[in-house]
């Protein structure tokens, strides 16, 4: 993955506008927050495969974080905190945000054809 | 003296983590050992520090790592092939029937797991609380020993003190090589170790838990 830079995430975020698409979305603080941390909650969500079909999407963000708004014909999808990017060598767009050890934060990735969703050649 | 150990936790690593000096110490007296992972910890956060994996290609690399490691340990891997964080979804009678048909082939006489109930990461919880499942239904079990791992913060509290505690000092090097080798995930918890000089509390208490592997000895009832 490389830094986020608006300019080259825009035209990859377009290209996938008006098609049917499966997205991946997901944020997570992990399963041990609350364990090094008693004042803490774990908290976490994801969503895998979602098929939707969005009629924009635009990427927005200073500083080196950056939100993404999905907009569908019946409501969004949205990320906060996205930090990095990729196509990856099955062309989907791959986009999530780390904290300072290398940690993902929140992902969200857009891709033509479904994620994997069972344990992959185990 | 163990016929044979059956390890059984839902993730590359868990094995490295929670019991590779166990599994060291079996290894030197001949016992054999097998893993039987039960994900390949495809939702992990870790990514690698510097960062090299991605959400889509963190199986790849931490199934290789899983491979790595077991030949380091000289142990054998299987792989259950359920998807990280959704163990506890799963229903459990299949997971425990999946289970207990590698029980009958490899007829173990130790079984080492998580602690259901007490093993901080649901995944953990719900393949220990399958495997004390499929032990239960099993014609005799009198053979079989369960050895379960607790990690929660306070489990000493209900649980008492652990009935199996290893100093694994002796397997030091054995253990910190496998968990260096989960690359993707233990880049953390290395530098914590080489920085372990460090004094502080929070330091010497993950490296004590390190040191020793504690286990209780579960009778499982028919």
């Amino acid at each position: 993955m490389q830094a986020i830079e608006i300019d080259k995430v825009q035209p990859l975020i377009d290209a996938f506008a008006g098609k049917d698409v499966y997205v991946h979305l997901e944020t997570t603080n992990g399963a041990y927050a609350s364990h090094f941390n008693e004042n803490a909650y774990n908290v976490g969500a994801f969503i895998r495969n979602a098929h939707v079909r969005y009629q924009h999407g635009k990427i927005v963000g200073t500083g080196g974080s950056f939100r993404v708004g999905l907009k569908l014909d019946l409501g969004w999808v949205y990320a906060e905190g996205v930090t990095d990017f990729e196509m990856d060598d099955q062309n989907r767009l791959l986009m999530a945000g780390h904290d300072v050890e290398g940690r993902l934060m929140v992902a969200l990735e857009i891709s033509e054809t479904p994620f994997s969703h069972e344990s992959e050649d185990a | 003296m163990q016929r044979h150990v059956l390890v059984i936790f839902p993730h590359p690593d868990d094995e490295s983590f929670g019991a590779s000096g166990t599994i060291a110490q079996f290894r030197e007296q001949g016992v054999p050992v097998t893993y039987l992972c039960g994900t390949l910890g495809e939702m992990g956060r870790n990514m690698g520090n510097p960062i090299f994996a991605n959400r889509e290609n963190l199986y790849t690399f931490r199934k290789q790592e899983l491979f790595e490691a077991a030949k380091k340990l000289d142990i054998q891997v299987e792989m259950l092939g359920y998807r990280d964080k959704t163990l506890e979804f799963e229903p459990q009678k299949e997971v425990s029937e999946r289970i207990r048909s590698y029980i009958d082939t490899l007829k173990p006489n130790l079984i080492i797991t998580h602690y259901p109930g007490y093993a901080v990461h649901p995944d953990h919880n719900a393949l220990g609380a399958a495997v004390m499942e499929a032990v239960r239904t099993m014609d005799s079990n009198e053979q079989l020993e369960v050895w379960a791992h607790a990690i929660s913060n306070q489990h000493e509290d209900e649980l008492g003190p652990p009935d199996v505690v290893h100093d694994v000092t002796p397997y030091w090097e054995q253990k910190l090589n496998a968990i260096e080798t989960h690359l993707s995930q233990a880049s953390g918890m290395m530098s914590l170790l080489k920085d372990s000089q460090k004094d502080d509390t929070q330091t010497s208490e993950q490296l004590e838990r390190l040191r020793t592997e504690r286990y209780y000895r579960l009778s499982i009832k028919k």
